[in-house]
């Protein structure tokens, strides 16, 4: 007998779920636990992979009504390519950082216990397939929820550290603001499906088959994305992000960085693409714009820290703005009914959603093998672990080479998509768009060529060179089931580098479902080896051919000089006749940044001291030099300072109502009634 | 027919490796003219390069894999990027599976390992080096893209060859968007390659290094293949800049003649090229750090400006 997708979708979520009950039990012997919850989440999340994957391969869309929910509301599923696409990157993503789970758990044994960490940890996965298998507003909410609640106690994991709560409260704060405006969106669109009166339209099959006005739509459109925005971490709303994932436990801030911001991504083409369907051209002018501002606002905030995991947290925001340019582009192509384009561009971001969960997912699993190993997070304090640490090292490197975008690696097809994209945006009729289309690509640009700076500063400082701490610390390599997560996701993204046609052909019913088009038919064009997105002398790609070209010259060149034995002499550094160089005097984070601070500091608010500690007897000979930097962000001052700031004020004043007196309440009552007979009068 | 593709593509990667060193001899004579310097002769980059084919490495004990690792592949990359560019053909078979986007990826994946292999070794000026050449790039890398991207728009294609032989049958040469692209053009060629007025190729004092800087520790072979794959770089860019604005002479058909042909022409074109480089090499003196911004800045004004006429008046 065989299982249809959305059975093996929706049991995975019910093992994640009962996997709860059994932690419960299993609480107090740690290791039997970490056994087990291991092996329960590589199969839940293969499983959800597999339904996932299964889905989009058919192109089929399944739909279930649950006999749960509210009296007259049960809840709805549905399971469709898109949906299936983003449990794929889902599915994938959770079952390799599941892997990796087992080695990194066993680290807390003996220091605090895990189970939190376990049920919490299930309880976000469900969540994360919920969101994207539900069908109605109700249940999609209530699946948010979860997955919101699940990931705030799991950064809140080692809560005893006042920066990590401070980082959850945060966090909190800002996905319940994104919250309420996902849900007056939905509201505004249940309301015109079904009436305001009755509770009709609540399922999305209801918003499907109904045209909304302009003006509702856009209110919709502009609060649904403000919504997801906050959740996706698009600046301004992104201050939460690089709190949060650098204190969440590594496992957690790969799963979160790689995929929980794409639940939100996938919410903005839910709203856009499948309930709403018609808009007007500058909603993609928006997403495009907002997209480029997140992208290198980003990039230039991760060039800027020192801190390993808030770096790849910011780096994080600039995928998302990537992800968004290629959104923005297809919205744009859409609303001129050009739709090779448009499938052309949300092939990209789509294409760029899954890159991005692999090889962030990758680095955060390394981050969090340094982590284990060196119990540093400061890379001032890092240096030459590719020694100590050479598998981690080289896995880490595979992911930095990816997210820098350069070929023949995942990061660098999606990019080159999107490129592709606006170079065919000349043939736009709107002069708005044309003027905005050329300084989009030239940011674009921008973003890639400081997003390979930056993760040549993060492996750098952090891998190369030698050990910058105060002392050398007993740093090993990383377990066998952490390296083999890590092996798994740096595989997929030479895979996915090296064979995109495969995988556009896989998943381009998405986009064929969403704007009408389908690129296959062009992209394979050439022949399975090449990538010609809309005809071959147009442009071509063949990863394969670079990477097995680039391989095979390497090779001819390194025998070829080998022929004869050359001599290799170790030698210590040259010093220049110093003698007294220390590992101190290397570059590091901060001096590796120093250029790009005096370029792009602008963007960030920065408070640089540098004091001299004179010596008492020689004046010119100063016994020290302090030197303290600051970088913020400059959103804090610019927005979310005055908004706290009155926020207290307005608690302070309304206080005052408070005063602990039972007769000053009476009045307040009293006062109140009499107001409302007033009212009532007039 | 069969192989005759082939045989350009194995033509044109020979004459890369064989004439790159010639073009820098070229280079450096001129500047010596210009500067009444007595002259090494064209070809001592030939002489200097044997030497150090033989000499011994000598490697600091800390260096890792990717420090040895790196020559290899910066020269490879130069390899491939020569099976790109169409110097003497446009018929290439790798020109398929890489465009411009892809060449400018390869340069940038040569830059990020040459960058980690200065911070190897864990020295102040291969770190400082790194940093600076990240910077540089950072900026000039994306106003090259969109200089290529202003002549790829004009011709509809982001393949090197189509966009050769496109440029090479319109007429349009003195569009803005074009002249604008060209412009950025020879300032990004000035940024990548490490010529004056940006770093210096032949400077000896350490803090006003940037390439240099990185590959300070290397020595013997390793240094002889990244010295080498920096002629080449040159080399590529000047053949880039001919695919891209004067394709006059690059042969489309892959016949001997018309081979023979674009080789002459190359040959006067890089002659021209090197006359050109010299001049502004002479003229200018090396700028400060963090002047260099305003320099690629205004490469990337100048680019983004060019793409802009395109899309607003073309």
């Amino acid at each position: 007998m065989t299982f249809s997708p959305v059975e093996i979708a929706s049991s995975a979520v019910l093992i994640h779920m009962l996997f709860v009950l059994v932690a419960a039990l299993l609480r107090r012997s740690q290791k039997a636990l970490i056994a087990v919850f291991s092996t329960v989440m590589t199969v839940g999340s293969l499983m959800i992979c597999i339904a996932g994957a299964m889905t989009v391969w058919d192109g089929a869309t399944e739909t279930r009504v649950l006999s749960m929910g509210l009296p007259g509301l049960p809840f709805h599923l549905r399971l469709d390519p898109l949906a299936g696409y983003f449990l794929t990157v889902i599915g994938l993503l959770s079952f390799f950082v599941s892997v990796y789970s087992a080695g990194y758990l066993k680290g807390f044994i003996g220091h605090r216990p895990v189970t939190r960490l376990a049920v919490f940890y299930s309880l976000f996965l469900a969540g994360m397939s919920m969101v994207v298998l539900a069908d109605d507003a109700l249940f999609f909410l209530i699946s948010w929820e979860l997955m919101a609640a699940a990931s705030y106690f799991l950064v809140m994991f080692e809560d005893e550290k006042p920066d990590n709560r401070r980082a959850a409260f945060l966090y909190m704060v800002i996905a319940h603001v994104g919250a309420i405006a996902i849900l007056l969106s939905f509201g505004i669109m249940a309301g015109l499906a079904g009436g305001f009166e009755s509770f009709d339209g609540y399922t999305f099959d209801a918003m499907r088959n109904v045209s909304f006005p302009v003006s509702w739509a856009t209110a919709a459109f502009l609060l649904s994305l403000f919504g997801f925005a906050a959740k996706a971490g698009v600046v301004p709303l992104h201050v939460w992000l690089p709190e949060a994932h650098p204190v969440a436990p590594s496992n957690v801030s790969a799963l979160m960085s790689g995929v929980m911001l794409k639940t939100a991504i996938y919410g903005i083409i839910r709203v856009t693409f499948d309930l709403i369907r018609v808009f007007p051209w500058w909603w993609g002018g928006l997403v495009l714009t907002l997209g480029i501002i997140t992208a290198l606002m980003g990039i230039v905030y991760a060039m800027m820290e020192k801190d390993l995991k808030r770096l790849l947290a910011y780096s994080s925001v600039e995928n998302i703005g990537i992800i968004l340019v290629g959104i923005g582009l297809s919205m744009v192509f859409l609303s001129f009914n050009m739709t090779l384009l448009s499938s052309l561009a949300l092939t990209a971001g789509l294409y760029h959603v899954m890159n991005h969960a692999m090889f962030k997912g990758l680095l955060f699993m390394g981050a969090g093998s340094v982590l284990h190993a060196t119990d540093e997070r400061n890379m001032e304090n890092m240096g030459g672990l590719i020694h100590l640490m050479p598998w981690t090292a080289a896995l880490f490197l595979i992911g930095a080479l990816s997210i820098s975008a350069l070929p023949p690696f995942n990061g660098f097809v999606s990019e080159w998509l999107t490129f592709q994209a606006f170079l065919l945006s000349p043939s736009l009729p709107s002069p708005l768009m044309k003027l905005l289309m050329p300084l989009g690509a030239a940011l674009f640009a921008l973003t890639a060529a400081l997003s390979a700076a930056t993760f040549v500063k993060a492996f750098g400082v952090s891998f190369l060179g030698k050990w910058r701490g105060p002392q050398q610390r007993h740093v090993h390599e990383a377990g066998p089931a952490m390296i083999a997560g890590m092996m798994f996701a740096a595989a997929a993204c030479l895979c996915l580098g090296i064979f995109p046609t495969a995988f556009i052909d896989w998943m381009d019913i998405v986009p064929e479902q969403l704007v009408g088009d389908r690129l296959s038919v062009s992209a394979t064009a050439g022949g399975w080896m090449w990538l010609t997105p809309v005809a071959p002398d147009r442009a071509s790609y063949s990863g394969v051919i670079v990477f097995l070209g680039g391989l095979a010259v390497n090779l001819l060149v390194y025998f070829v000089l080998h022929v004869r034995p050359g001599k290799i002499h170790r030698v210590p550094v040259w010093d220049c006749g110093f003698e007294k160089l220390t590992n101190r005097m290397q570059y590091n984070s901060t001096s590796f940044a120093m250029p790009f601070r005096r370029v792009f500091g602008f963007m960030a608010s920065i408070k640089e001291d540098v004091s001299l500690a004179p010596q008492p007897a020689h004046a010119a000979f100063p016994r020290r030099l302090h030197y303290h930097l600051r970088i913020r962000d400059r959103f804090w001052n610019w927005i979310y300072k005055p908004v706290s700031d009155a926020s207290f004020w307005v608690a302070r004043k309304v206080g005052r109502l408070q005063q602990g007196r039972i007769q000053a309440y009476l009045i307040y009552s009293f006062a109140t009634i009499i107001v409302l007979l007033l009212l009532a009068v007039i | 027919m069969t192989g005759g593709p082939i045989l350009t593509e194995f033509l044109q990667i020979m004459l890369l490796l064989g004439a790159a060193p010639l073009f820098i001899g070229w280079v450096r004579t001129l500047k010596c003219w210009a500067q009444s310097r007595d002259t090494a002769g064209v070809f001592q980059p030939y002489r200097d390069l044997a030497r150090l084919f033989t000499k011994d490495v000598v490697l600091a004990e800390n260096a890792s894999w990717i420090f040895r690792f790196t020559p290899y592949l910066v020269f490879g990359t130069a390899i491939l990027a020569g099976g790109i560019v169409p110097m003497l053909s446009t018929d290439l078979p790798l020109g398929l599976s890489a465009d411009v986007i892809v060449l400018v990826g390869l340069f940038a994946i040569s830059r990020f390992f040459t960058a980690l292999a200065g911070m190897d070794i864990g020295t102040a000026f291969g770190g400082m080096g790194s940093s600076r050449e990240m910077m540089v790039a950072s900026l000039a890398e994306p106003a090259m893209l969109m200089a290529i991207f202003t002549v790829s728009l004009a011709d509809k294609s982001t393949s090197l060859s189509h966009i050769a032989e496109v440029a090479f049958s319109s007429q349009a040469l003195l569009k803005p968007s074009l002249a604008f692209a060209f412009l950025a053009f020879v300032l990004i060629t000035l940024a990548e390659t490490g010529r004056i007025p940006v770093d210096n190729p032949s400077t000896h004092l350490e803090l006003t290094m940037l390439h240099e800087a990185m590959i300070l520790e290397y020595s013997g072979r390793h240094l002889a293949l990244i010295e080498w794959a920096g002629m080449m770089k040159l080399f590529l860019f000047m053949a880039l800049g001919s695919a891209l604005f004067f394709p006059w002479g690059i042969d489309k058909s892959g016949d001997l003649s018309g081979i023979l042909l674009a080789g002459g022409l190359l040959t006067i074109k890089l002659g021209v090229a090197g006359v050109v480089l010299v001049l502004i090499e002479t003229g200018l003196a090396k700028m400060r750090l963090f002047r260099l911004t305003e320099f690629l800045g205004s490469a990337f004004l100048m680019a983004t400006l060019g793409m802009l006429s395109f899309f607003i008046l073309e």
